[in-house]
């Protein structure tokens, strides 16, 4: 509710703005208000009004955000306040005497880098897989403008094993992204984003890719058997997280068996009960893996 | 006058007393101890237990039963916070199967409702004549006794901490699970048209998810929209394929043009514990003739899992995914002990599939 009040105010500001905008230029004439072109965000100036005789006027400053009013004597300079140009964009300002008005433009433009916003997609991304990790940076000053004016941002990749690499990126209207491949190893891998001595770092997680070669043995013991994977591995040699599931098929004449079991320390085990011969399969997801024949003299 | 008064109290009085004993459950009682048939002695002793007097129903049974009360109250009652325990019968189909004058075979359908539908059970029953009533021999319960162990409990779980909604924009946080329509198939059944297909978790990490269809028409604008519900197994282990089955009542297959798949996941906390495995699955007929898919489940950690839920896929040659049923197991799973299950196949499926899939739902009280 409060949040309500104090929107509608701020809508009304800015609508008192733009009628001010386009009522007060029809009276506008003498006294000629002298602002610089083009201001940094934050950075106060004075607009000199000691030549313009004495007495009291309304001053005006219409921004992008919003609007400030206050009586200004004549015969001393008109202080703008740094806090009242934080939002980089186009501002108006306009001074009213009892007899006329007159108006001015300028714009503030961002200040100097000061934060960094740094988006890196996804967490997780399988190994080897091209153009898979996307770093985005956007730069902005110490008042959360978009610095549009181009800068370098350097992306410093650093893996878990190997050496590190860098990137250096020229923003375009304050953005600056990258898109490279994931390497072959698993692991985390540290993405950060710099600019001067601005840091932003993130984290992604390169996991092991879909299991390749799967393969499993047959061990007996009476009247069981009992079935071990090979450590599963995907085609670049990373280990399959322990967790992942392995199902296990075994037909014989009972009819089909089939466990689903996850990884653990890298390898899947499972226990069947043989009674004559059984075909038995391994699979881990849509991957295929051997097959083994026993039979129940095993 | 007076006579007339008297006679008027006195079948008020009988009325009552009529109405009270009917109440009170004489009718169902007289029913039992006078069972003149095989028929009616099974009809009272599902009288009883639809009333939940297993007492009563226990007494009701022939002396030649050879289980005791507590045995008899788990069999029909279920126990261990199974499916049966928040169950209750809703009817009992009754049909003799063979009978001379001492003895009979009576086929009983019980019926019972439960939070997840109708589950049949179907018992055939031995009744035997006691002087003038029939009583029913109510078999032992097979009930398998595990030898007292230790199981260890090693497998692996997944949490999901640090998550924090209040984060500065373009703070890091963690991807939901991706995961992949591996097949899909749209097929008309009776009265409606149903999507089926697998689903697997393509990423390391335990994903919940749904998916859900959208039928089209020939103009884009969606005919109806419907979710997998219970047919499909929602909590996926990494690189676990599950099926799924989507069905739409009262559409038919002409109407729609094409058909907008949608699987969404989420990343949630999981346990890769228990491993149930699902031993010595068979198509055969049941006791209703029906096709069934029968197996049996062992659950092979170290907790009970108290309601489980079979879901199979059924496959053409080719492989594509022709049909995915499901049924729930009434019994609790006890560490390694094997319970029965059998789910429903069609009739035309049974004849087209060449291979089938099976994967177990379950529900632990502790966990869930």
């Amino acid at each position: 509710m409060k949040r309500t009040a104090h929107s509608h105010f701020a809508r009304c500001k800015r609508l008192t703005g733009l009628i001010l905008l386009c009522v007060l230029p029809v009276w506008a004439s003498a006294a000629e208000l002298h602002v610089p072109a083009v201001v940094e965000a934050g950075q106060a100036f004075s607009i000199p009004l000691k030549d313009a005789g004495s007495g009291q006027a309304t001053f005006y400053l219409v921004g992008p955000d919003h609007v400030m009013k206050r009586t200004v004597a004549f015969g001393s300079d008109l202080q703008i306040q740094s806090s009242d140009l934080r939002t980089a964009g186009r501002y108006q300002v306009i001074l009213c005497d009892s007899s006329s008005c007159t108006s001015a433009i300028f714009e503030v433009k961002a200040a100097q880098p000061a934060h960094l916003s740094f988006f890196l997609h996804p967490s997780r991304v399988p190994v080897s897989t091209r153009d898979s990790i996307d770093a985005t940076a956007f730069v902005f000053d110490q008042y959360f403008n978009l610095i549009l004016t181009p800068a370098a941002v350097d992306f410093r990749i650093t893996p878990a094993s190997g050496a590190g690499f860098s990137r250096e990126v020229s923003t375009r209207r304050g953005v600056a992204w990258m898109r490279m491949d994931s390497t072959p190893h698993e692991g985390r891998v540290q993405v950060t984003a710099a600019l001067g001595s601005m840091e932003e770092a993130r984290v992604i997680q390169q996991v092991a890719a879909e299991a390749c070669g799967l393969r499993m043995k047959a061990v007996a013991s009476g009247s069981m058997v009992t079935l071990e994977t090979d450590p599963v591995r995907d085609c670049s040699g990373n280990a399959l997280p322990d967790g992942t599931v392995v199902s296990f098929t075994k037909v014989d004449k009972a009819g089909k068996s089939t466990v689903d079991t996850p990884i653990k320390k890298g390898i899947a085990r499972v226990q069947f009960s043989l009674d004559g011969r059984a075909l038995i399969s391994v699979a881990c997801g849509v991957v295929l893996g051997n097959e083994v024949a026993v039979n129940g003299k095993l | 006058m007076k006579w007339g008064l008297v006679a008027f109290l006195a079948v008020a009085t009988a009325a009552l007393v009529a109405f009270a004993w009917l109440q009170s459950g004489g009718l169902k009682q007289h029913a039992m101890f006078s069972a003149a048939t095989p028929e009616e002695a099974v009809h009272a002793l599902m009288s009883e237990i639809q009333a939940h007097n297993y007492q009563q129903a226990y007494a009701s049974l022939d002396r030649s039963s050879d289980t005791d009360l507590a045995s008899f109250i788990r069999d029909v009652a279920g126990s261990d916070g199974s499916l049966r325990t928040y169950s209750s019968l809703q009817t009992a189909e009754v049909s003799p199967l063979h009978a001379n004058g001492d003895q009979a075979l009576v086929r009983v359908r019980m019926n019972w409702s439960s939070a997840v539908g109708s589950l049949d059970d179907v018992r055939d029953l031995r009744v035997l004549r006691d002087g003038s009533v029939w009583r029913v021999v109510w078999p032992k319960p097979a009930f398998s006794k595990v030898p007292l162990q230790v199981v260890s409990v090693n497998y692996l779980s997944w949490d999901v901490i640090g998550r924090n909604t209040s984060q500065k924009w373009g703070a890091q946080d963690v991807d939901t699970p991706k995961v992949r329509i591996t097949s899909m198939n749209a097929i008309s059944r009776p009265g409606r048209v149903v999507i089926l297909g697998e689903v697997e978790n393509e990423d390391t990490v335990p994903a919940y998810l749904n998916v859900n269809a959208t039928l089209l028409k020939a103009d884009g604008s969606a005919i109806d929209e419907e979710g997998s519900f219970d047919l499909i197994s929602h909590v996926l282990l990494p690189k676990q394929v599950s099926p799924y089955r989507i069905d739409f009542p009262g559409v038919r297959m002409d109407a729609v043009k094409s058909v907008r798949m949608d699987a969404r996941s989420l990343l949630v906390p999981a346990s890769a514990d228990p491993v149930i495995a699902v031993s010595d699955q068979a198509v055969s007929k049941d006791g209703l003739n029906r096709n069934v898919l029968k197996g049996e489940l062992v659950n092979q950690s170290g907790r009970p899992v108290n309601i489980a839920q079979v879901l199979a896929a059924y496959y053409d040659n080719s492989g594509k995914v022709i049909w995915v049923s499901d049924g729930y197991v009434d019994q609790a799973l006890m560490p390694q002990v094997p319970v029965p299950f059998a789910v429903d196949i069609p009739d035309d499926v049974a004849e087209r599939m060449k291979n089938y899939r099976v994967i177990v739902n379950h529900y632990s009280r502790s966990s869930s």
